[in-house]
């Protein structure tokens, strides 16, 4: 009972941060691809002044389910740093570039230097996911084995772990593009609604189909978990699947209401598919399971006062956070006179 | 900690497998990002408050120049915690990517206070968005209240992380069987026997950091002749935080020196270099290490002695009390190290006392430019000597990661880390740099403001906080 709750906190941080942080950098995603400078213009412009109050504490989920995971299971957590150090070091270093990029680009007034960060910006908001998602994909197909001292390539290099990598992206760019439609709306800029309305179509359905090559690849890979996310899992699944149909009907009828909230609850299904599926393993392929995988008991009620005090003193914080952000009572001094644009951050309330 | 040699399970395996050059690189790479990442973890801890402090000042006092600069520096403070941010990311993984086999035994003890680590960091994310982004809406005494969670929690973090690594000096809380933990008692592993001192040391730490490295900038500006209003009090507020915990920070090192003889005696045997375990200790003021001798330095005759146990006589037990292979590398690093924590603290107290005097007499700071240089000097003083506290800590603590349990030989991984320790000296030096030249523009776009404030152009951001801000110095 205890270890499968603090399975599930381990998940809810992790969807936390999947939903709110990868929306982050899926929105690195929609910079990169926003063309040259005087086109890409408006929506950089979007893209940043709606990301800049939040994306710091989005990205400590990050931090969070990392502690939690080695707590919680020690010895698959050293698996994993293991067998996939270069994946993970490649996503730490996406994680500095993309946040000091940020940090900078404030402050940087020059169309160069601007141009120059706006690239590592998005060129590291591909990466993270991207290893990221290798890196769940590899865990998933059951290719880290539980004593693994050694970087391991075949840990992360299975096609299933780089469908899974492409997939995060996806993902990210997806939530991200549907946030920003909802983002676009509330300044009534049509044209940006417009322009994202049809990135998050085109997302949606990349994301869609990139879903169910890696489900096949999954069924050669590792034939259980993938029973189990048709068997056990399949109500998350069918819910993964209507919420990104509805979503895409609502894009192209228009139907913005309760669009992101849709978007999210498909992403998190997702999720949360994966976690029932793999129930009760933690590295599957492995004898490592929820009740044995290494730490005792205090630490586990430990844990779980954790997140007691994260529900009861975090979850107000961020409420407090949004509904500041939804009264538009939050404004970055930083804003120059010549770019008037107020900065109302997105993607907050609404969410739950 | 009676018997500290006694119960030594690794003592064996140790040397047995006494190879110990391969973890190089990793604890390289580990000393260099926390030695990056405590910097920006000092001002995450203690700006907030320095800040908090002249947004009271100012809003009590109707002071529009500390008003201004708690504006200004909170704009700074919010580059500097999202490189705090991203770099202490990189520490988390480099915790599993640099010492699985660490994680791999002790993940489930040590995790606990990282865990509570989280829970402030979350807080601290938060409000710190609110207060940064809410000076334009939220005006006056409500701007001010949400800035008071950023300050608690920063405290409350620093408490969690340093009680990791004053249980990695001081491990318990916890029973072992067959390698595996097999219960854990998180109370004791939080309050462990280093905490009570490590923790208060490196927050006051914090608190000098900031306030001196603040302070030292606009004591620069002073130098420079920009002697106004602005900048005397741009430096008087962190300067009196910090100097007024000087003394008490001098006074926990020195709590703290007793308990590394009583608790962790090889590494304080490092500091000290007291080679034979025996009564009537000298003391070394600087001095280098080689061959058996010390050359150079002041030597004091049973000075050591006398502070460890307040009497001549007091045995202090030296490094002959262990192997060689349990010793930690460099007794010469050490010692400078720690020599120079102490001189540089000695070296702070001086202009809090020369202030406090100047202040109490003619209720004004020094003209003098000797004062004020010292005031510049204190900020980079503060930073290296809190460097050098970590490197005595760390460094010290060789060849153990967990004091007495596990060395850092079998904590590092096997996999090759000089790639990425270069890529990480690569980034962080452009980080470093870029962080340094954006903090330099903004001072630089804030005097052109100022100056043209002074010659009556309006400023959006001082403007309905004041119209006479700029010009009233
Ligand atoms: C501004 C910084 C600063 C100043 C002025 C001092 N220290 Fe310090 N010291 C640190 C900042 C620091 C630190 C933050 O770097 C350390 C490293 C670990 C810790 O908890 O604090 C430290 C560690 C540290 C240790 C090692 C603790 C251990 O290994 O467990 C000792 C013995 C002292 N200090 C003693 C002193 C003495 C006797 C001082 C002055 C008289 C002094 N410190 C001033
Ligand atoms: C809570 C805080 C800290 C934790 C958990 C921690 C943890 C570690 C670990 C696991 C190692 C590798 C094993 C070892 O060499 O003992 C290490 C080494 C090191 N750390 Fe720390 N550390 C902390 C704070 C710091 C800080 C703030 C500094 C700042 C300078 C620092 C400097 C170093 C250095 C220089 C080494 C390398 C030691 C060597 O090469 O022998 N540490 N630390
Ligand atoms: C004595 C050592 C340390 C102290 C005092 C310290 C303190 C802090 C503080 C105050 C922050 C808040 C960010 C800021 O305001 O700049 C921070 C950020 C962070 N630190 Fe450290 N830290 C230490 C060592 C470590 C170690 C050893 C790790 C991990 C293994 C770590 C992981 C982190 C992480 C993940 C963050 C980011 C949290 C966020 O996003 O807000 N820190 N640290």
């Amino acid at each position: 009972m205890i270890p499968a709750l603090v399975g599930s906190v381990l998940l809810a941080v992790l969807t936390l941060y999947v939903t709110f942080g990868g929306a982050d950098f899926g929105a690195g995603f929609w910079n990169l691809v926003a063309g040259g400078d005087t086109r890409g213009e408006r929506p950089r412009r979007l893209i940043e002044d709606s990301i800049t109050p939040v994306w710091e504490s989005n990205h400590v989920w990050l931090v969070f389910a990392l502690v939690l995971f080695w707590t919680a299971y020690p010895d698959a957590f050293a698996a994993v740093a293991s067998a996939d150090a270069v994946p993970l070091w490649l996503a730490a270093i996406g994680v500095v570039l993309r946040g000091a990029a940020f940090a900078f680009s404030k402050e940087t007034h020059r169309l160069s230097l601007r141009r120059a960060l706006g690239a590592i910006f998005a060129l590291s908001s591909l990466m993270t996911p991207f290893f990221m998602g290798c890196v769940v994909g590899g865990i998933a197909s059951g290719a880290v084995s539980a004593n693994a001292t050694r970087s391991h390539s075949a840990s992360w290099t299975g096609a299933t772990s780089i469908f899974c990598g492409f997939l995060f992206v996806g993902a990210c760019a997806y939530l991200a593009a549907v946030y920003l439609v909802h983002e676009a709306t509330r300044r009534q800029d049509s044209g940006l609604q417009i322009y994202f309305i049809h990135r998050a179509q085109l997302a949606g359905i990349a994301t869609g189909a990139l879903s169910l090559v890696t489900l096949g690849e999954l069924r050669g890979a590792n034939g259980q978990l993938f029973d189990r996310l048709i068997g056990r899992a399949l109500p998350l699944v069918v819910l993964a699947g209507a919420c990104g149909l509805i979503v895409l009907a609502k894009l192209t009828n228009r139907g913005l209401r309760g669009l992101r909230f849709v978007a999210w609850l498909g992403v998190t299904a997702v999720v949360w598919g994966w976690g029932v599926a793999q129930y009760p393993t933690v590295l599957p392929g492995t004898n490592l399971i929820l009740s044995n995988a290494g730490a005792p008991t205090a630490t586990l009620d430990t844990l779980l006062v954790l997140a007691v005090l994260v529900l009861v003193v975090v979850t107000p914080a961020f409420s407090f956070l949004f509904w500041l952000q939804g009264r538009q009572l939050l404004s970055s001094e930083e804003s120059e006179p010549t770019t008037p644009l107020p900065n109302r951050p997105f993607h907050r309330e609404g969410s739950p | 900690m009676a018997g500290w040699i006694t119960d030594v399970p690794a003592v064996g395996s140790v040397l047995l497998t006494a190879s110990s050059a391969g973890d190089a690189p990793a604890r390289v790479q580990m000393g260099a990002t926390l030695g990056f990442h405590i910097i920006l973890a000092c001002i995450g801890i203690a700006m907030p408050t320095i800040v908090l402090l002249a947004e009271f000042v100012g809003l009590r006092q109707s002071n529009p120049v500390a008003l201004l600069l708690a504006r200004r520096w909170s704009q700074a403070l919010g580059v500097l915690v999202a490189v705090g941010a991203v770099t202490g990311t990189v520490l988390s993984f480099e915790m599993g990517l640099l010492w699985p086999g660490l994680m791999r035994q002790y993940g489930s003890v040590l995790g606990l206070p990282f865990g509570f680590e989280g829970v402030f960091f979350l807080l601290e994310a938060v409000f710190t968005a609110i207060y940064i982004y809410g000076w334009r809406r939220l005006g006056g005494w409500s701007h001010f209240w949400t800035g008071v969670p950023i300050a608690v929690s920063g405290i409350g973090g620093a408490m969690s992380v340093v009680s990791v690594n004053s249980w990695m000096n001081q491990p318990g809380g916890f029973e072992m069987v067959n390698g595996r933990i097999t219960q854990v008692r998180p109370w004791q592993v939080f309050f462990n026997h280093a905490s009570a001192y490590e923790t208060p040391h490196m927050i006051l730490a914090a608190y000098l950091v900031s306030g001196f490295l603040a302070a030292s900038i606009y004591a620069a500006g002073f130098l420079r002749g920009r002697r106004d209003r602005y900048h005397r009090t741009g430096f008087a507020i962190p300067f009196a935080v910090a100097a007024s915990l000087t003394p008490v920070q001098l006074l926990i090192g020195d709590t703290a020196a007793r308990a590394v003889a009583a608790d962790q005696p090889v590494k304080f045997a490092a500091m000290e270099y007291v080679s034979r375990t025996s009564g009537h200790v000298p003391e070394y003021l600087g001095g280098i290490y080689f061959n058996g001798r010390v050359y150079g330095g002041l030597r004091i005759p049973s000075m050591d002695s006398l502070l460890v146990g307040f009497s001549p006589n007091t045995r202090v037990i030296g490094w002959d009390s262990v192997p060689a292979s349990l010793r930690p590398p460099s007794p010469t690093l050490i010692h400078l190290c720690f020599d120079a924590m102490v001189g540089l603290g000695t070296l702070m107290l001086i202009p809090g006392l020369w202030g406090l005097l100047a202040y109490w007499r003619r209720r004004e700071l020094p003209n003098t430019k000797v004062f004020w240089m010292l005031g510049l000097i204190c900020g980079p003083a503060a930073v290296i000597a809190m460097e050098c506290g970590w490197i005595v800590t760390e460094i010290g603590r060789q060849p153990w990661v967990v004091y007495q349990r596990l060395t850092t030989a079998q904590a590092a991984t096997a996999n090759d880390v000089v790639p990425t320790l270069t890529a990480i000296v690569v980034l962080y030096t452009g980080l470093g740099v870029a962080t340094i030249m954006l903090l330099r523009r903004m001072s630089r776009r804030w005097r052109a403001i100022d100056s043209d404030n002074a010659a009556g152009v309006p400023d959006p951001l001082v403007d309905h906080l004041d119209p006479l801000a700029g010009r009233r110095r």
